[in-house]
């Protein structure tokens, strides 16, 4: 099934009987996660409403992502949570997957940028939230609930997003020598002064890296400041500036774990892990790879681990019954037939 | 004027029961003297008022708990009060309500700069919060105008912006994870490292929603290291239209400073007799504020002096010191004050493209002239969050309802223009009837399963944000329902 019109969809999801799978570009389902019928979603394209200098670009979900960074970038702006994609990304897979790239650490993730939706619950019905402005308490905050909801409560039809001005000036700082656990107080040193880090990541072969953006003669001296403050932990060199479009799940060949903690907690959690493909977020992201069916034997510590390739969904800790118990609530009033339970 | 609706009746009648019950399971924190009462009649939207059946006043999560389990199994509505500086009647309370305050919850409970987080209970100042971190670099970066009075749980529910979110954010992009209470008593926590949790984004619903899904009794915040420094520069224009027309230009330049505010030249003149700040006597004036080292901060302003000239300002006004910095900002902060001083006020908080600007100002202008009130601009203009203040005589007969048709008017205007009724204000009691302006049924039926999947019973906060007649059918449903049947 392929709709073309909100209408069109709205109508498929009245009429279903059995459960659908919203599918963008399908290119980053996690386990578990494609089930029912298939419910394309790239006939909804194109965008609808672009202002610069309002910082505000809005575009039907099926758009693919590589379109909406050419739109932006003919206008010298940018989606600065900075979304990792493959051939076929959607915008709306995106925003369903929150999924943030390096600048997290500075602009924050795609449901900080998003703020606006349209979508069709579970029972066929078009719901709009938030809008075309960047501050906006009015009612419910529904654009975040949707936002890495991965199509659990409905189908996005369109999205409203933050646009941001691209920087002129990059510049990426390595600490090459340095092993992920080192590389975490160095991250962290970074992230905790006056130098406005846009990036703050590690990966094998290029060890820890940096990144500071702006107007040129601020970028130079922010360049300065920081590899003098960073020199404690080793060699400061210029990084590759094409690493960071290198941080994001791996190829799937192995079974890949991502890991949310406190940077303060990462190291302890890489002492029970072999080395990580990447981490990212100042040390808040671990990527690693593990055998098949091996389960990551981890201290307690206040974030989540979740297997996003193999067979079986998993996570560890699972929800804490409360939690879950209104998860479940939110979805089967937001998707009572549960046309949409295929997601999840 | 703002109706509310008709207390229960089957509460009011038990009221000895309920203040006795809520005195044993929390010793020493009960108020229902009705002179003590009155204290809590209101918020900041004080045109407003009412005495609730008791306050009560708790130190821990667990009180907390104990208090709105009590409440659920007594069928008795709470409204959850912070610092009660709401301007939209979002922590007002009603006859049959009980307060649940967070005026004793004041700790800090831990600090992690290289986590760059502090956990705080809910009750704490929002000023406080940044204090508590001050000494090692960092800052909370929300800065609602009474973010020395405002506790970060209120901030929480109404999801409050301030001056410099335009490249902060609001309170949502600055908050990882909360300790939630729900109206049953039980206790969760929601978001996590990054903010994250592992399914569903519940924080990112449950903040702003004003108070109706549950209590936040301890909130972890996003710290930020603190600028080298900061530098307004201070704009005058012969029009709001040019004025608009910078604002564009700037952000369109690839300039997102830290506030762009702006002022039209009723607001100026007051301000100007109220507080002597020196601005130009212009058409509007813009207070641009960057940050960085020194270096920074003067290429920036060369970038937005070269934008500025082309549209020809009155003046360019450049801070050279500290007190300079303070003399610009001085005028914008005794804004409010200053319109105090002209007669009573309300203020308004729609949210505009900022694309729309010189057609909304137009619009206000002649509904200014029709209403016959006088209306003054004072906004954010970075990110279109106006704040129209409307000057009225409360002691005019017809004239507080003449300048709420007025404030109701203007946020229709905000809507047309493809914005919104509040952008950090919250819709409370005061802009509850106008949601129906901005949103369909169904999008106000999704809001609502939210509220019923947190608290199906509709007993927190309940006649609140949505119109009454859209939620009549989930408020009576309680009443329908004896106590212990639940």
């Amino acid at each position: 099934m392929r709709p073309e019109t909100e209408g069109q969809l709205a109508e498929l999801v009245r009429d279903a009987a059995a459960p659908l799978s919203i599918i963008g570009g399908g290119t980053r389902l996690w386990p578990g996660e494609g089930q029912g019928e298939r419910l394309d979603m790239t006939g909804l394209a194109g965008v609808t409403l672009y202002e610069p200098e309002a910082l505000t670009l809005v575009v039907r979900a099926g758009t693919a992502l590589e379109d909406v960074r050419q739109v932006l970038a003919a206008e010298g702006q940018m989606l600065a949570f900075e979304p990792w994609g493959r051939q076929g990304s959607t915008i709306g897979g995106v925003a369903a997957a929150n999924a943030s790239g390096p600048r997290r650490v500075q602009a924050g993730a795609a449901r900080d940028a998003l703020i606006g939706v349209r979508f069709v619950n579970g029972q066929g019905d078009v719901v709009r939230n938030g809008g075309r402005v960047m501050k906006n308490v009015t009612g419910y905050d529904l654009v975040k609930l949707m936002a890495g909801s991965r199509g659990q409560l409905g189908a996005l039809t369109e999205v409203s997003l933050r646009t941001a001005p691209i920087p002129p000036v990059a510049a990426t700082l390595a600490l090459a020598d340095l092993d992920a656990a080192a590389a975490i107080p160095a991250l962290a040193s970074a992230l905790g002064g006056p130098f406005d880090v846009s990036g703050a990541a590690w990966l094998p072969g290029h060890g820890a890296l940096i990144r500071l953006e702006g107007l040129a003669a601020s970028v130079k001296a922010r360049v300065a400041d920081l590899t003098a403050r960073l020199s404690v932990f080793g060699t400061v060199s210029e990084g590759d500036p094409d690493a960071w479009s290198l941080l994001r799940p791996a190829a799937l060949s192995h079974e890949t774990w991502r890991i949310v903690c406190r940077p303060g907690e990462a190291a302890t959690l890489l002492a029970h892990l072999p080395a990580p493909s990447s981490l990212d977020w100042g040390g808040a992201l671990i990527h690693v790879d593990l055998p098949v069916d091996c389960f990551p034997e981890l201290p307690p510590f206040s974030g989540h681990a979740r297997r996003i390739s193999g067979a079986e969904p998993l996570v560890v800790p699972a929800p804490d019954p409360i939690t879950a118990r209104l998860e479940r609530d939110v979805k089967s009033r937001l998707d009572p037939r549960g046309i949409f339970a295929g997601a999840a | 004027m703002i109706q509310m609706p008709p207390p229960d009746a089957s509460v009011l009648a038990q009221r000895q029961a309920i203040v006795q019950a809520l005195r044993d399971a929390l010793p020493g924190a009960v108020i229902d003297d009705a002179a003590e009462t009155r204290a809590y009649e209101c918020d900041a939207l004080s045109a407003y008022r009412c005495a609730p059946l008791a306050v009560v006043l708790p130190s821990t999560t667990e009180e907390v708990s104990r208090l709105m389990r009590l409440c659920h199994d007594l069928r008795v509505p709470v409204v959850p009060r912070g610092a009660g500086t709401s301007l939209a009647g979002g922590s007002m309370p009603t006859e049959d309500a009980v307060i649940i305050g967070l005026s004793r919850m004041t700790e800090v409970l831990e600090i992690a700069p290289g986590d760059r987080l502090i956990r705080v209970q809910a009750g704490r100042t929002n000023l406080s919060v940044s204090g508590a971190v001050d000494g090692l670099g960092f800052f909370y970066a929300p800065d609602p105008s009474s973010q020395l009075a405002c506790a970060i749980g209120g901030n929480i529910a109404m999801n409050s912006g301030g001056a410099h979110c335009l490249k902060y954010g609001v309170t949502t992009n600055n908050l990882l994870g909360v300790t939630l209470v729900l109206m049953d008593g039980s206790v969760v926590e929601l978001g996590g490292p990054m903010g994250e949790g592992s399914g569903l984004d519940l924080l990112g619903v449950v903040c702003g929603s004003e108070g109706q899904l549950g209590i936040v009794t301890e909130a972890t915040l996003r710290i930020l290291p603190k600028p080298a420094g900061a530098r307004p520069v201070l704009i005058g224009f012969d029009s709001s239209e040019t004025a608009g027309a910078c604002v564009a230009a700037i952000i369109r330049a690839g300039i997102i400073p830290v506030a762009i505010e702006f002022m039209d030249s009723p607001c100026i003149r007051a301000t100007e007799a109220h507080a002597g700040a020196g601005y130009p006597d212009c058409g509007a004036l813009l207070i641009v504020e960057v940050e960085g080292t020194a270096a920074e901060i003067g290429e920036q302003l060369t970038l937005i002096r070269d934008i500025a000239t082309r549209f020809d300002p009155i003046e360019f006004r450049e801070s050279r010191s500290e007190d300079e910095s303070r003399r610009i900002w001085l005028g914008r902060k005794s804004a409010f004050g200053a319109m105090g001083q002209m007669g009573d006020y309300i203020c308004l908080d729609g949210t505009i493209p900022v694309t729309a600007l010189p057609q909304v100002l137009a619009g206000i202008g002649r509904l200014s002239r029709d209403y016959g009130l006088s209306v003054a601009n004072v906004f954010h203009a970075g990110d279109g969050n106006m704040h129209p203040l409307i000057i009225y005589d409360a002691n005019k007969p017809g004239d507080l309802d003449r300048a709420e048709a007025f404030g109701a008017d203007i946020l229709r205007l905000c809507v047309q223009a493809g914005g919104c009724l509040t952008g950090e204000h919250g819709v409370g009691i005061e802009k509850r009837d106008l949601m129906s302006e901005q949103f369909a049924p169904a999008d106000m039926e999704a809001q609502m399963r939210v509220k019923d999947a947190f608290d199906p019973d509709w007993l927190l906060n309940p006649a609140k944000v949505f119109p009454l007649e859209v939620s009549a059918s989930r408020r009576e449903r309680r009443l329908n329902r004896p106590a212990d049947a639940a």
